[in-house]
């Protein structure tokens, strides 16, 4: 679900890790959670922060910086998880706070530059400027689907 | 058949769930037969069973098993009569066709090639012989219905009748008398093999149709016609209730007949006639002796008490489903009008079930159909509610209120009833495994048939009831153990008479409830396992050191290897390369575990322990570096307490304890999950002793005991991310997730004790 797939206007929710900002199709957003402690599984990777209660089904959170490869946050009480959904699966991703939900074309898409390989490449599928900061686009696919290395 | 998208569908399908329970009963009366109880009422349901199937099928236009039900039901007819005795090989033969029954009920469900019955037909056929071959083999013309007002055809008489003419004749019919000219069918009594004509005894017999009795499709006539096959009847028509023709209603019932009748038949005999129609007619039969003639009690009302609300349900069934014209009854004359005999006798669907014998018959029951996805999505919302119900309780105990209040006397009310609501609803799910044990018998008589053995297999403890799923998914691993049993567990015939053992080879089969698991064991009174060939086999193979030294119980665990397979010649049967390790994993996965025992020449004995279901867990709520986990109680044996001095060290960061003299294995559970680095701190540690599948134990050292409780099993999403040594999560009180271990996992990941295959371990292992 890239953002380059709807011809005409798209929905991104941004939200802050650390100090960027970051951006997600909103239709693959499910609900926005306020932080609770998640239960953590044995030798998982260090971006799987374990597991929460998501109204009796168990869902699984995934730190977004961790996985992003920015430094790891200070604080944690006031960080937040985004259930998105993925197919049938749905997943949480941890990040600082939520900022808004802008409206685009996909004029105002740009594609990443090719700055070879590196933590978090792939998963940024374009970039745009709001108000002169410039937000990245996450690719959801890429991002929630732990490669051979991590999952191993 | 094209049915999915019409209104029969549903009917149809409802037909085939019937089927199932009717064949169901048929194997029960069956096997009640073979084991020496050959009364009337068995042989009855055997043969109700198999002729409600044709009547249904009929309705269905489904040929095959039409056909081949009626000549099994012709057989089991003349069984039924006396004029067959039910042998050895006849039995077998029933058997057989009972299970090509099913294959062409399955086959007219699901589709495909009916598979070749002409040599079945050929033996039941064969099994009338003579006795009675030219009358009854000679099929019933098969018909299909005319949905035409009048459907007079009168092919199969002789001669017509009187009463063809129209209507304004019909009140010269009173002399019913006639009837017997109607009859193509040889009276009984010359039949060679009827016994001497005893005593006759005179009856009376004043039969009375209901409107129902029309309205399903009965026909008075044939039933008068099988009295008159019971010996001498004098038959006449009551016309007195007759109305004029002005105020006659077409589907309405007038007649009604008084049978005076000689014969040698038991009343019960007499009554049998009428049980298809039984509570849809009234029946008096008196006893016309020296003596005033004593009433019989008319069973069809007694009958009605208990079945009263199954008739009606296959009244509704075969009204919807048979295509009969409200003009079919329109001349009264009912007697006279010999229709084909209807494809559909209305037999109530359930009552065969209800009065299955095994010994004691049991009451008739009312049965509900629910679709297994409500039933899962029940399940599913009462997990939540027990959730639910443990986060209430854990806030109002947090909320300081008196504990004797109405707050906290109204929460253990919703406790005890959270508590009650859940194993109700577990126990919608339970089954007994009775219809997987039938499935068995006919494993075996077809397994024994390829293998010329001759096996006998013993079920005890049918009624065990165990969640449904995992009685679907132990049907292919039960399968597997059943055939083995019978090609490799017993010796061949001669092998056996040569052991002083009887020819035949008896097979166990039994299910028990077992301090909160089901046991389920197979056991045969074979050779035993043959250990030196097994160990010589395992070595070939390579799948062990040439020069290990294994004791008797880790030779016979080798059985469970990958690619073990001990059949010299690999047969038709088993031994194609799924071997016993395939159906250890099946068990396993449903969370049970399966063992062997073996005594040399005396037999083998598989034993599959499972729990109960797979929606619950009864679990220890434990603690270990700060985390809460639940460990599955059934593995956990004792919960121990040591200090550092019970600890001895075999390597660095590998302890065993000594538990009453043998050492087990310590792992850190805080360590093993990556919680915590290892600890070195054993001041007055707390350990759980666990044994996994295999027997294998080890001592969990954890921080904490909490609680010992329920919990619903929620699973883990396996293609995200698989967690070492975890089985499943569950919901605790306080909504945060636990974690439930898989300890043999853990077990097998901590220990690294393992230098021999994993299924060699046995309970020795120290």
């Amino acid at each position: 679900m890239t953002a380059q797939d709807s011809p005409g206007s798209i929905e991104l929710l941004t939200f802050r890790l650390g100090d960027q900002e970051y951006s997600l199709d909103i239709m693959s957003v499910r609900e926005i959670r306020s932080w609770t402690r998640a239960t953590p599984l044995p030798h998982a990777p260090a971006c799987m922060r374990g597991v929460i209660n998501l109204r009796g089904t168990v869902l699984p959170v995934m730190d977004l910086a961790e996985r992003l490869g920015l430094p790891p946050r200070g604080q944690e009480d006031r960080a937040v998880i985004i259930v998105v959904s993925q197919g049938e699966t749905l997943t949480g991703l941890l990040v600082d706070a939520v900022s808004d939900i802008v409206a685009l074309t996909a004029e105002d898409l740009q594609p990443p530059p090719d700055l070879g390989a590196g933590a978090g490449v792939g998963m940024v599928s374009a970039l745009t400027l709001i108000d002169a900061r410039m937000v990245r686009v996450l690719d959801l696919q890429a991002t929630v689907t732990l490669g051979e290395g991590l999952a191993a | 058949m094209s049915c999915e998208n019409d209104p029969m569908a549903e009917i149809r399908a409802s037909f085939f769930v019937e089927c199932e329970e009717l064949l169901e009963s048929l194997q029960d009366s069956l096997q009640v037969i073979e084991e020496g109880t050959d009364d009337a009422e068995t042989i009855n349901i055997v043969f109700r069973a198999v002729h409600s199937i044709k009547g249904g099928a009929g309705a269905f236009g489904l040929e095959p098993l039409v056909r081949f039900a009626h000549r099994f039901e012709t057989v089991l007819d003349a069984l039924r009569a006396g004029q067959i005795q039910v042998d050895v090989a006849a039995l077998k033969l029933f058997f057989q066709s009972a299970d090509r029954l099913s294959d062409l009920v399955r086959i007219s469900r699901d589709g495909g090639e009916p598979a070749d019955s002409d040599a079945l037909l050929a033996a039941l056929d064969a099994l009338l012989g003579e006795e009675s071959g030219g009358t009854e083999t000679a099929p019933e013309p098969e018909i299909a219905f005319e949905p035409t007002g009048l459907a007079l055809d009168l092919s199969g008489l002789d001669d017509g009748l009187p009463a063809l003419a129209p209507l304004p004749d019909l009140m010269d019919l009173s002399d019913l008398d006639t009837l017997p000219e109607l009859d193509p069918l040889p009276d009984l009594d010359a039949l060679p093999d009827r016994p001497p004509s005893t005593a006759l005894q005179h009856y009376t017999l004043r039969f009375t149709p209901l409107d129902t009795l029309y309205e399903t499709g009965n026909e008075p006539f044939l039933l008068l016609r099988a009295l008159q096959e019971l010996g001498g009847a004098h038959i006449t028509c009551a016309f007195d209730q007759l109305p004029t023709q002005k105020e006659l209603t077409p589907e309405a019932s007038y007649l009604s007949w008084t049978v005076t009748l000689e014969t040698e038949a038991e009343a019960a005999e007499i009554l049998s006639v009428f049980e298809f129609v039984e509570g849809l007619c009234t029946l008096e039969l008196s006893e016309a002796g020296p003596a005033a003639p004593p009433e019989v009690a008319a069973p069809p009302d007694a009958a009605r008490v208990s079945s009263d609300p199954t008739p009606e349900v296959s009244a509704q069934t075969l009204r919807a489903s048979e295509p009969v014209p409200p003009a079919r009854l329109k001349p009264a004359p009912e007697a006279a009008q010999p229709e084909p005999k209807p494809a559909t006798p209305p037999v109530p669907p359930l009552k065969p079930v209800a009065a299955t014998p095994p010994s004691p018959p049991a009451p008739v029951k009312s049965v509900v159909r629910v679709d297994l996805d409500r039933i899962e999505r029940l399940v599913n919302l009462v997990g939540e509610l027990v959730i639910n119900q443990a986060m209430l309780s854990q806030s109002l105990e947090t909320a300081n209120l008196p504990p004797h209040g109405d707050a906290m006397s109204g929460l253990e009310e919703f406790q005890r009833l959270t508590r009650d609501i859940q194993d109700s609803v577990m126990m919608i799910r339970a089954q007994p495994v009775k219809s997987l044990f039938q499935r068995m018998s006919r494993i075996v008589r077809e397994t024994s048939a390829a293998v010329g053995k001759e096996v006998r297999l013993q079920t005890r403890g049918e009624a065990t009831e165990v969640d449904k799923t995992v009685i679907e998914r132990l049907a292919d691993p039960l399968t597997h153990m059943i055939r083995n049993a019978v090609d490799h567990g017993l010796e061949s015939t001669e092998a056996r008479l040569a052991a002083g053992k009887s020819a035949e080879g008896q097979v166990l089969l039994t299910a028990a409830h077992r301090s909160g698991r089901v046991v389920i064991e197979v056991s045969d009174d074979g050779a035993g396992i043959d250990r030196p060939k097994v160990l010589q086999i395992a070595r070939d193979k390579g799948l062990i050191p040439q020069d290990i030294q294994l004791t008797d119980g880790e030779i016979d665990n080798l059985l469970f290897l990958p690619g073990f397979s001990t059949a010299g010649a690999v047969s038709d049967l088993s031994g194609r390369g799924v071997g016993m390790d395939v159906v250890r994993a099946a068990i396993q996965s449903l969370g049970g575990r399966i063992t062997i025992t073996s005594t040399p020449g005396e037999g083998t004995c598989f034993s599959i322990s499972l729990p109960l279901t797979l929606a619950v867990l009864d679990g220890m709520v434990v603690e270990a570096a700060g985390e809460t986990l639940v460990v599955p109680l059934n593995l956990v044996v004792e919960t121990l307490t040591f200090t550092a001095a019970d600890l001895s060290m075999i390597r660095p960061g590998q302890n065993v304890l000594r538990v009453r003299g043998s050492f087990v294995p310590v792992v850190d559970l805080g360590a093993a999950l990556g919680y915590r680095p290892p600890s070195e701190q054993f001041d007055s540690a707390v350990a759980l002793l666990i044994a996994d599948e295999e027997g294998r134990r080890a001592a969990l050292w954890i921080d904490n005991i909490l609680d010992q409780r329920q919990v619903v099993i929620k699973g883990l999403d396996d293609g995200f991310y698989r967690a070492p040594g975890i089985a499943a999560a569950t919901i605790l009180g306080d909504g945060q997730i636990a974690l439930i271990l898989d300890p043999s996992d853990i077990i097998a990941r901590a220990a690294q004790i393992a230098p021999r295959p994993a299924a060699l371990k046995t309970g020795t292992s120290a």
